[in-house]
């Protein structure tokens, strides 16, 4: 018998849920799409370029983060649809490293949707991404990425031995994640020089986004174990 | 090193409890519950619905915390080691925590990442349970409940479970899977591992146990040989 490091059982995690994401294919053929579709009604919704390029980031940011309810939803309904969790628990697996593992698979997810949302923006909304603000963009992009994804771990894990579920995920995270929503939104339209911005305007929500990455990242690592026993 | 289905340690007592309270809410689920279950036994859970037989499986997974009284399962203490006592059992409810995307190789796979198994214990388990060959490489969603039933039981294998607690295992089986299921406790028993369970199959349980033990209220009422 070889004992595992905790980073073993992390990679073991996150392997095992993009696997499983891979085999169902839940985010090609049905969270893309709506991603997809939710930016297109707002631009029906929002008739009018002017409109639509001042407003792009923010619009960008909403239709990520409803569909991250959704990619959420999933990482942990498949733990719990034939007690996985409960397994986990019993086998004494490390919660943390289980935290860290699902939050990573997240990450990868999340990016992805990422990309194809914001080459979705850019082609439907006609807005410009410049060169000086693409490093902008692609950080404060992964440290939003980060921090969503850490603060939906802890609550999907809260959640997932709750009847109604569905419902009250997006309850839980939704006001708890406005900061990112803010801070990657206002960070995007720098980026795109939306409203006239400028790059620099936009490092100090990256700023912003970091410290929450990090905070709920490492909070969720010490506190998702204690949540799903209880 | 191989598979192995006995318990741990040297110690002869796999379970011990003494005037043990299990809260369900304000609901005493366990009240003042006295048992003593010897390593290699299987014992039979018998009882109405809410005598508590559910909650002592649980309780001697670790996964609900004792309110009064004193424990140890697999030599661990429940009320200071739970971490360690969950290590050392493996339950199977009326879920069998398998992910249904996963072939039963992967499921095992991931199961014995956890604790750093080996192929050849992966391996082992696979053909202890009759899941090798074709099966290996089926994905769970399309195992019959049985086979289902199996897998759960080759990942206890698979991680070196000393204490096997199955919450009616032969629930929603037809009467093959549940001939299935009798076959693989009978090799799990044989090869030393301490079995407890619950059913309402009382005729196959009384087959295959060594003990059985009668709750009621929350409580031993009764037990025999």
């Amino acid at each position: 018998m070889s004992s595992v490091s905790r980073l073993q059982m992390v990679r073991a995690v996150c392997a095992k849920d993009l696997r499983i994401e891979q085999r169902s294919k839940v985010l090609t053929s049905q969270i893309m799409p709506f991603a997809l579709v939710t930016l297109v009604l707002f631009a029906f919704a929002l008739d009018g370029d002017a409109i639509l390029e001042r407003t792009a980031p923010g619009l960008v940011w909403l239709a990520m983060l409803f569909s991250s309810m959704i990619i959420v939803q999933r990482s942990f309904a498949v733990e719990t649809a034939d007690g996985a969790l409960d397994a986990l628990r019993v086998a004494g697996a490390d919660m943390s490293a289980v935290f860290w593992g699902k939050c990573f698979a997240l990450i990868v997810q999340l990016i992805i949707l990422e990309v194809v949302l914001i080459v979705g923006a850019i082609v439907m909304y006609g807005i410009d991404l410049r060169i000086s603000g693409l490093v902008l963009l692609v950080t404060s992009s992964i440290s939003a990425t980060c921090g969503l994804s850490a603060v939906s771990t802890i609550y999907a894990g809260l959640a997932s031995g709750v009847r109604g579920r569905e419902s009250l995920l997006p309850l839980l995270v939704l006001p708890v994640a406005s900061p990112v929503l803010i801070g990657a939104t206002r960070a995007a339209e720098a980026a795109f020089g939306a409203g006239g911005t400028v790059v620099s305007e936009g490092w100090p929500w990256l700023g912003l986004l970091s410290v929450f990455a990090v905070v709920f990242s490492f909070g969720g690592s010490l506190v998702f174990g204690p949540l799903i026993d209880d | 090193m191989g598979v192995e289905l006995s318990a741990q340690g040297d110690e002869s007592v796999a379970v011990t409890l003494r005037d043990v309270v299990v809260l369900l809410g304000d609901f005493p689920a366990l009240a003042g519950l006295d048992l003593l279950v010897n390593r290699g036994e299987v014992v039979m859970l018998t009882g109405p619905n809410g005598a508590g037989k559910t909650s002592l499986l649980r309780l001697c997974a670790g996964l609900v915390p004792i309110a009064r009284g004193e424990g140890t399962v697999m030599g661990a203490d429940l009320t200071s080691q739970r971490a360690s006592v969950r290590s050392r059992v493996g339950i199977v409810g009326h879920s069998n925590g398998l992910y249904d995307d996963l072939t039963v190789r992967e499921n095992l796979e991931f199961w014995g990442s956890l604790i750093g198994a080996g192929d050849d214990e992966l391996r082992q388990a696979m053909s202890i349970m009759g899941l090798d060959g074709r099966l290996a490489s089926v994905r769970v969603r399309g195992l019959s409940a049985g086979q289902r039933r199996r897998t759960a039981f080759a990942i206890l294998v698979v991680r070196r479970a000393g204490l096997w607690l199955l919450d009616e295992p032969h629930a929603g089986l037809d009467s093959d899977a549940r001939d299935e299921v009798d076959e693989v406790l009978r090799r799990a028993s044989a090869s030393g591992a301490t079995v407890m369970l619950s059913s309402h199959e009382l005729d196959r349980a009384q087959q295959l146990a060594t003990k059985e033990v009668r709750l009621a209220g929350g409580v031993v009422v009764g037990d025999s040989q």
